[in-house]
């Protein structure tokens, strides 16, 4: 019998740092700059956070004295502030300097798993402290705490109460930035630059800081996805490579919902879902090889969404217009 | 007077540079790049930089062994660049290489286990040839037909198919794994060596080595002086114009991705056949993607790519060098190889822009 009160939670699990991660890159898509290095940005954002909470809670010397306000601030800290060093890396070299998106994006990219994977492997030993891995579980039970109430409210709870703080704040940031890109003047103007960034200019909207600060912003974001999947999903517990192809899973998914931060909410939850779905299906050795198929399925939607919305060719389904373009004004 | 404000400087295109001012900016960013990683490097391992360069240097060069496999990954790194050029030429972002080298493997793997000590091994190499081209272009050629029939975006499309052809071969490895259980197949044929290619006298790389440079030397030809390259040269830089001339873009499109395709297939056949006679899901090892920098890295220049893959599979060597001596985490090399990249990046715009400073007074009033 399929158990859907383990299966939902473990889904929604799975789609938190998708969420973050589409939320980050749909801002970001929107001001017209394609960033092919949120995988890289969401690999910075987890290590930053770590090494922030290493360093506390080796100062703290046990999980005992830690101050609950400041086991959560500093990672988040460090979290927000690596990835927003991320984002200005990309916006001073495609906004302006100019530079190609796709091969700044995919050099983030390069740049981001190395720096994860180097201060994941090599953390210990520059720190030169006697620990033998970074197991962050005291800050991990910090952001993993959900409310006492949710236990005695059986799948009701489950479903619902089980999760981290960061899960809510990820589908509260994904209902306010739709509500500000299809409700606000800001938002208008930030998809005017996206669209068309010659007019946009013309009407006295200010590009270079619009396309700044929705890519920042974008990181930032896609980088608590980071965040939360080392503190939250995997415990605390850094290894390299865990994170995995999610990244791109993120930009994926920002085509799937087809621009939009609230459809991202429950599609994400569809790609958590089917990403471990293959755990839920009758093993056995012709199981475990059709599991890697099962998890070539969000890849396969996406694509298909992909390929119908281009046809269909409905003006609002389509990606912004100056999607991947530099924005030169002397330019005609 | 004129009370408005100028700003302090604006920006506007340059005309053509010489050649060797412009080569000259890119030769100063990469040894600004050097010195900022050098600085990196002695923060984070306290070592001389003058000391890690050597390293790096010995680990690229210090024996013959490590000349070889400099020289192999090069040609790799090479075939995956050239194979993305026509397509990036025409300003179609293959992002694809990736899953189009993963196909070519994925076909190569297969005719070698299906079909290997089952029929002569010349036949068995020429199937191996003719299924991993074959594979390669139809992988390339799908997101190809989308764009030219309805314009779907093709950077986001290939992107995608790295995905699927890696879930494929995964797929695949389990249904072929050897032995059971092991999660990966193995060197397939040890003893009969069945499907290798051949090798020239004792060297391991060396067919791999030729076969990659003759593709680049035909790949220059072929963007510089035929009628085709000529063609992807006018859709990239107008589609419009490309039409008003009547050239049929869609038929260029899919005739340039089918040639992107097949070129990662043989990338994927020389990997599996020459070298690794086994496949697995990170046999392409991220170079789908570090063949789109390399190739714009070069401005598509065939020949010019030959020094931008040295450069960057230099790094890479010379960093798991420092690693292994120095223990540290062997992703420290994409630290430096993505600084080393920003900065050669950031350079291009001193290329191809201008900054003019705000004159003085007193020389505006000169002019005046």
């Amino acid at each position: 019998m399929f158990d859907v009160v383990s299966f939902i939670p473990r889904a929604v699990m799975q789609s938190i740092p998708l969420l973050f991660g589409s939320i980050g890159e749909t801002l970001t898509e929107k001001s017209g700059n394609l960033n092919l290095g949120i995988p890289g940005v969401m690999y910075v954002g987890g290590i930053c956070g770590v090494i922030g909470a290493f360093f506390y809670e080796q100062s703290c010397g046990g999980a005992a004295n830690m101050n609950g306000f400041l086991a959560l601030a500093i990672p988040l800290l460090c979290c927000l502030l690596g990835s927003l060093v991320m984002g200005l890396i990309y916006c001073f070299l495609t906004v302006t300097l100019r530079a190609n998106q796709n091969v700044t994006g995919l050099a983030m990219t390069t740049f981001g798993v190395g720096f994860g994977n180097f201060f994941g492997g090599s953390l210990i030993k520059i720190s030169g402290l006697d620990v033998p891995s970074i197991a962050l579980s005291a800050t991990s039970g910090f952001f993993s705490r959900h409310l006492a109430i949710a236990d005695r409210l059986g799948w009701f709870g489950k479903i619902f109460l089980s999760y981290g703080f960061l899960a809510y704040l990820a589908i509260l940031i994904a209902f306010v930035s739709a509500y500000i890109l299809r409700r606000t003047r800001v938002g208008l103007q930030l998809r005017a630059v996206g669209e068309n960034p010659a007019t946009a200019d013309a009407a006295g909207i200010n590009i270079t800081r619009y396309k700044y600060l929705a890519t920042c912003l974008g990181c930032m974001i896609a980088g608590l996805g980071g965040l939360y999947y080392v503190m939250d999903y995997a415990c605390g517990i850094w290894s390299n490579d865990a994170f995995g192809d999610r990244g791109w899973l993120a930009i994926a998914l920002v085509i799937f919902t087809i621009w939009r931060p609230n459809v991202s909410v429950w599609a994400s939850i569809l790609f958590g879902g089917l990403y471990i779905l293959y755990l839920y299906i009758p093993t056995g050795s012709a199981g475990l090889a059709m599991k890697e198929l099962y998890k070539m399925l969000p890849y396969l939607v996406t694509i298909i969404v992909l390929i119908i919305s281009s046809m269909r060719n409905k003006r609002e389904n389509q990606p912004p217009a100056g999607l991947g373009l530099a924005y030169f004004r002397e330019d005609r | 007077m004129n009370k408005q404000k100028t700003p302090l400087m604006h920006i506007s295109k340059r005309a053509a540079l010489p050649w060797y001012i412009s080569w000259g900016i890119r030769a100063a960013a990469i040894i600004l790049a050097l010195i900022v990683c050098a600085i990196i490097t002695t923060a984070l391992t306290g070592l001389n930089p003058l000391a890690v360069y050597g390293t790096m240097l010995e680990g690229a060069f210090g024996t013959p062994r490590k000349l070889w496999i400099l020289g192999q990954n090069i040609a790799i790194l090479l075939c995956i660049s050239l194979a993305l050029t026509p397509a990036f030429r025409m300003r179609f972002w293959n992002i694809g290489g990736e899953g189009q080298v993963l196909a070519g493997a994925l076909a190569t793997a297969a005719c070698m286990i299906l079909l290997g000590e089952k029929i002569p091994n010349w036949l068995l190499i020429i199937i191996m040839v003719g299924a991993s081209i074959a594979t390669g272009a139809i992988w390339g050629v799908i997101p190809a037909i989308f764009k030219a029939k309805w314009n779907t975006n093709e950077t986001l499309f290939t992107l995608m198919m790295n995905y699927v052809a890696t879930q494929l071969v995964a797929f695949f490895v389990i249904v072929w794994e050897v032995p059971k259980g092991s999660g990966k197949i193995g060197i397939i044929h040890q003893n009969s060596m069945a499907g290798w290619l051949p090798q020239i006298g004792s060297y391991k790389y060396l067919l791999n080595i030729l076969i990659v440079a003759v593709i680049c030397v035909l790949m220059y030809f072929y963007l510089n002086y035929t009628k085709h390259g000529y063609e992807i040269s006018v859709v990239g830089e107008s589609e419009r114009t490309a039409r008003y001339v009547g050239i049929k873009t869609e038929r260029v499109i899919i005739r340039t991705m089918l040639l992107s395709g097949a070129l990662c297939g043989v990338a994927g056949l020389l990997l599996v056949g020459g070298t690794d006679h086994t496949v697995t899901t990170t046999i392409a090892g991220g170079r789908g993607f570090t063949g789109v920098m390399v190739a714009w890295l070069a401005k598509f220049n065939p020949i010019f790519m030959i020094f931008a893959s040295f450069l960057l599979v230099f790094l890479d060597r010379g960093a798991q060098e420092i690693t292994t001596i120095f223990g540290l985490n062997q992703s420290f090399g994409d630290i430096l190889t993505g600084v080393i990249l920003f900065f050669i990046i950031g350079s291009e715009f001193f290329i191809s822009y201008k900054l003019n400073f705000r004159k003085r007074e007193k020389e505006v009033q000169e002019n005046v």
